[in-house]
């Protein structure tokens, strides 16, 4: 009786398919009738409108066909939508790869992209219906039993990075030397490891201690200016400037913690998002300190213990090249600025890792969890998030002083609220408190759209995409597992109490 | 040990605590029994400073800890297993054990951890668990022991039998008293579970809407006709 009542599917009712195949499909009209169908030109004597409703009808054809198979798929029939969405991207394929040379062929849109985009869709929908129809045949699989497998998978992930961690630092370090590493994909590696090293960075405030930071560009940009002003005005080196920066950020994150930290959740979110711009403003507004608008620029570039990485050095001196006897290559600075980055992210894991076994870092991880309980047990909770903040913003002063040697210059635009929100998404992201998803999460979202830059435009949809993928799959961040910090073994204290 | 006089606490414009008097000797386990919202948890937590009192004085040990702040209080050798436990449910038994002994010296952690241990034998068995799998009663015995683990000379418990089973409630008060008992820790008991609470203690106090208005030993209250009809009928 049970067999056959598997093999014999359930008498489908189309009804409801169509209905919320018909209700995507009036979602999507209302979105995109106003932002896809008219769009403003330029026109002699002001501005005038298009028009561009065939593609809003191509948008609702395309949206409504795709959940007409989903919903089939779900409601126990994945060969029909496995055979369309199949042959859609079959077909669509072909069209463009036949269709180059014509952009305004039988093709829904005009941008090539676009029907990318379509293709892309039609392959995941196919590839949905066949791991359906593949389960159906094999057993069932329920939604519950796909999350407990990613968590597993997550959770062997996290084990084996103890032993992949040093393959992945050994990997960093070769980077410039693979055959792969030029100059594109270094300055590449550069800036994923910047927001590396602000993830971490931010993780402490937000993923240890559970203060939900949505300012932390500030600190970021005053370790920037710090080393930009005193490297112009004063002449101090990098290496004199490094922990200054560092400092002046701590203390700027004392001192704004000092007043907002009793806040909670919310409200410490929403007094912090205005720090961080009242930051940006006071740069744009004092013009006569921070340079305004303009910025600082000509800041000194870094140097190699005292060797610039110079052409011509000057007369007397020596540059890196001469000193070393090699031929003058400009990607020795680009190489030496990717190491710097190395070393300074790995110093803030290494730091977040030996912290989160003292005390201190114990009742970070305490306070995010119960303020309450925390009190009860003798922490003086104002104190330890103040640690928090500062050490946190003493990470970004670092990293901005790194930004700024990079750059050579700095304005207020490089501080926007913008950055604030990718830091965070990549803490969270990551699966707050793990340093291993910051590093995925900083690759996804960082690497992936710089690696689609050709994309242009369509760049941000990279980003876009990659965040409602991890919602969708890991809602709870990448690596949401937590280990313990410490272990007995076999009963035996001894080791408990580092 | 503990002595309260007079403590008015205020939750806005609302009186919670109505003039409490109150002392618990050394090496006693002393009961507050109440209904619902009598301000027992209250108490409690105004002992702990937060709420501080509006009037009044706490003495611990001599010392006028009314308005100090809740985290200095903690660490004069006072503990307290809060109410619901508020365990930290992300970290292990053992992390959470190790959270109880965050202020004292890392000396005799091991010792101490050891105790908890003996006290609570599941905790062993389920140090490297993280705390929120655990049930309620396991709980309830992280909570404890949690406490136990900053040495205190005087423990504050607050409802440690809400929500588990009969036969759980008897093994923590087992456990009550063999703290009080072998370890020589003073225990002031928040109950509304009258019956156990006063037959474990030493002395007991009764809390009607934020006043005191019965106080004797344990077995006085026990036989007492007010406290039978409000708090022991139809059980027992």
């Amino acid at each position: 009786m049970a067999v056959q009542t598997q093999t014999l599917p359930k008498p489908l009712d189309l009804a409801p398919v169509f209905k919320e195949a018909a209700l995507a499909g009036l979602l999507t009209l209302a979105l995109t009738v106003g932002l896809v169908g008219i769009r403003t030109i330029e026109a002699p004597g002001g501005l005038s409108f298009d028009t561009r409703f065939d593609d809003v009808a191509w948008a609702v054809v395309i949206v409504f066909l795709g959940r007409f198979a989903l919903a089939l798929t779900r409601a126990g029939r994945p060969l029909p939508a496995l055979i369309g969405s199949a042959a859609v991207a079959a077909a669509l394929t072909f069209l463009l790869l036949i269709g180059e040379g014509d952009p305004h062929g039988v093709l829904p849109f005009d941008d090539p992209i676009v029907s990318w985009i379509v293709v892309i869709c039609a392959v995941g929908l196919a590839i949905r219906a066949a791991v359906v129809l593949g389960s159906v045949e094999a057993g069932s699989s329920k939604a519950a039993d796909r999350e407990q497998v990613m968590d597993r998978i997550a959770a062997q992930f996290q084990y084996a990075t103890r032993w992949f961690g040093p393959l992945f630092a050994a990997f960093a370090i070769a980077l410039p030397f693979l055959p792969f590493g030029d100059r594109q994909m270094v300055d590449l590696a550069t800036l994923v490891l910047t927001y590396i090293m602000l993830g971490w960075g931010l993780n402490i405030v937000v993923g240890l201690a559970g203060l939900l930071d949505l300012g932390y560009v500030a600190f970021y940009a005053m370790g920037a200016y710090s080393y930009a002003m005193f490297a112009t005005e004063f002449g101090f080196s990098f290496w004199l400037c490094l922990p200054i920066a560092g400092m002046l950020a701590a203390s700027l994150g004392a001192l704004l913690g000092f007043p907002v930290l009793r806040l909670r959740g919310d409200y410490l979110a929403i007094v912090t998002l205005g720090f961080g711009e009242m930051i940006r403003i006071i740069l744009t507004n004092w013009w006569w300190f921070t340079g305004g608008p303009n910025g600082i620029g000509s800041i000194p570039r870094p140097t190699f213990f005292g060797l610039p990485f110079d052409r011509t050095p000057e007369e007397g001196a020596q540059a890196f090249h001469t000193f070393f006897g090699l031929e003058y290559e400009s990607i020795h600075r680009v190489v030496f600025l990717y190491y710097l980055i190395l070393v300074l992210a790995l110093i803030t894991n290494f730091f977040t890792l030996r912290v989160r076994r003292l005390p201190v870092g114990r009742a970070w991880e305490a306070l995010r969890e119960d303020e309450i309980a925390c009190r009860a047990l003798g922490i003086n909770p104002t104190n330890t998030k103040l640690t928090a903040f500062a050490i946190g913003a003493m990470f970004a002063g670092f990293a901005g002083s790194f930004f700024a040697t990079r750059q050579g210059f700095v304005s207020p635009e490089s501080f926007t609220f913008i950055e604030s929100a990718i830091i965070l998404a990549i803490v969270v992201l990551g699966g707050m408190g793990s340093q291993v998803g910051v590093v995925l999460a900083a690759l996804l979202l960082i690497g992936l759209p710089e690696f689609f830059r050709e994309l242009e435009t369509y760049r941000m949809l990279a980003f876009g995409a990659g965040m409602v993928l991890i919602m969708i799959w890991r809602p709870r961040g990448l690596l949401a597992h937590r280990d313990p910090t410490i272990t007995l073994h076999h009963g035996a204290a001894a080791k408990a109490h580092r | 040990m503990l002595s309260l006089t007079g403590i008015h606490t205020f939750y806005g414009h609302v009186e919670a605590l109505r003039g409490v008097d109150l002392q618990v000797e050394p090496g006693r386990i002393v009961t507050l029994i109440g209904a619902n919202g009598a301000g027992k948890s209250t108490l409690l937590m105004t002992i702990c400073g937060s709420p501080a009192a509006r009037r009044g004085r706490i003495l611990l040990e001599g010392e006028d800890i009314t308005r100090l702040p809740t985290f200095e209080i903690m660490r004069r050798g006072l503990a307290h297993a809060p109410e619901g436990r508020r365990i930290f449910p992300r970290m292990s038994v053992l992390e959470n054990l190790q959270m109880g002994a965050i202020t004292t010296d890392a000396s005799h952690f091991n010792a101490d951890l050891e105790r908890v241990f003996a006290l609570f034998p599941i905790l062993q068995k389920r140090q490297s668990q993280r705390g929120g799998t655990l049930s309620g009663g396991e709980q309830q015995m992280l909570a404890i022991g949690r406490a136990l683990m900053s040495r205190p000379r005087l423990l504050l418990l607050d409802e440690p039998s809400l929500g588990l089973a009969p036969l759980v409630v008897k093994q923590i008060f087992d456990v009550i008293r063999e703290i009080n008992e072998q370890q020589k820790v003073t225990v002031f008991l928040v109950e509304q579970n009258a019956y156990h609470a006063l037959r474990l203690a030493h002395h007991g106090y009764v809390m009607v809407n934020g006043k005191i208005t019965l106080s004797g030993t344990g077995r006085e209250l026990l036989a007492n006709a007010e406290v039978r009809s409000a708090y022991l009928e139809g059980g027992h």
